[in-house]
């Protein structure tokens, strides 16, 4: 289960609104790359780690990514406060706001909704650890593309912050990756699935 | 300038983050001495200042939302408003 904590994991404190940005970071809400992607990868795909460690590993960052949600969440709330008629005409707002009004919804910044397709559980250690190392990787340039359009001191530095725990959580699944292969047959490591198969000289 | 309150919630955070990076550290180094050894006195640290923010402020967790006359944990402001 799960405890709220009442504040963000790291703080967010935008006074300038800019709607134009905020459809832009929506995209770490909803999109492909996302946070909410990320947090569902990964604690969806801990049913099938054979190996307590990496399950509990995968628990962790999956709860770390729900904090992230929340604080891209912020950042767009923040971003979308108190705008006038015209402020949302002017940026192109006016085609999220005619749906959402200023709520958060998870899409990504074309405007496509978020979808389990833009993760995978494949049952499989090997297959799933890489999907995982991937994906940090693929939210971390999400993010630098993000900072290239960024002028705000106030909303690069939560960016900066969750850009850098990408790079975090790629080395630790990298880690986990090498636990795993340590367990396996080093002549082939697909010789069976440990998430699956079930024989006497695979199960150690 | 940050008051006494929001400098309290800035160190809780930054103590937070020191547990998280090392709680991730800890599930693939599990017996790593010195990991550990800072993990528990920073747990310590932490334990203690939320209990010492919500007795003076607002309750940062259900458990420390003991509550007279007003219900706390639901007048404590909310994360996403910024400052906090």
């Amino acid at each position: 289960m799960w405890a709220y904590e009442k504040r963000l994991q790291y703080p967010v404190n935008i006074k300038k609104s800019n709607p134009k940005i905020a459809q832009v970071i929506i995209s770490q809400y909803g999109g492909p790359d996302g946070e909410l992607g990320a947090s569902m990868r990964y604690l969806s795909q801990r049913y099938s780690m054979p190996y307590k460690e990496v399950a509990g590993l995968l628990t962790d960052i999956g709860t770390e990514e729900l904090g992230h949600l929340e604080m891209v969440g912020t950042i767009v709330h923040q971003l979308t406060r108190n705008l006038s008629m015209e402020e949302i005409e002017k940026s192109g707002f006016d085609k999220y706001y005619v749906d959402h009004t200023v709520g958060v919804w998870p899409q990504a910044a074309g405007g496509i909704p978020f979808n389990a397709c833009e993760f995978q559980v494949k049952g499989d250690i090997i297959t799933d650890l890489y999907e995982d190392m991937a994906a940090e990787q693929k939210a971390r340039s999400t993010y630098d593309n993000i900072l290239r359009l960024v002028k705000d001191p106030e909303v690069c530095d939560p960016i900066r912050f969750l850009r850098a725990r990408e790079i975090v959580h790629f080395q630790r699944f990298g880690e986990a990756l090498r636990l795993t292969q340590d367990k396996l047959n080093s002549k082939n490591f697909y010789a069976f699935n440990p998430s699956f198969d079930r024989c006497s000289d695979c199960n150690d | 300038m940050m008051n006494n309150k929001e400098q309290m919630l800035f160190d809780i955070g930054i103590i937070d983050f020191v547990l998280v990076d090392l709680m991730e550290y800890l599930d693939t180094h599990p017996f790593d001495q010195a990991a550990m050894d800072y993990f528990n006195h920073y747990a310590k640290i932490k334990n203690q200042m939320v209990k010492e923010f919500s007795q003076k402020y607002y309750p940062l967790t259900k458990d420390l939302a003991e509550s007279n006359k007003e219900w706390r944990w639901g007048s404590a402001p909310l994360p996403w408003e910024g400052v906090c």
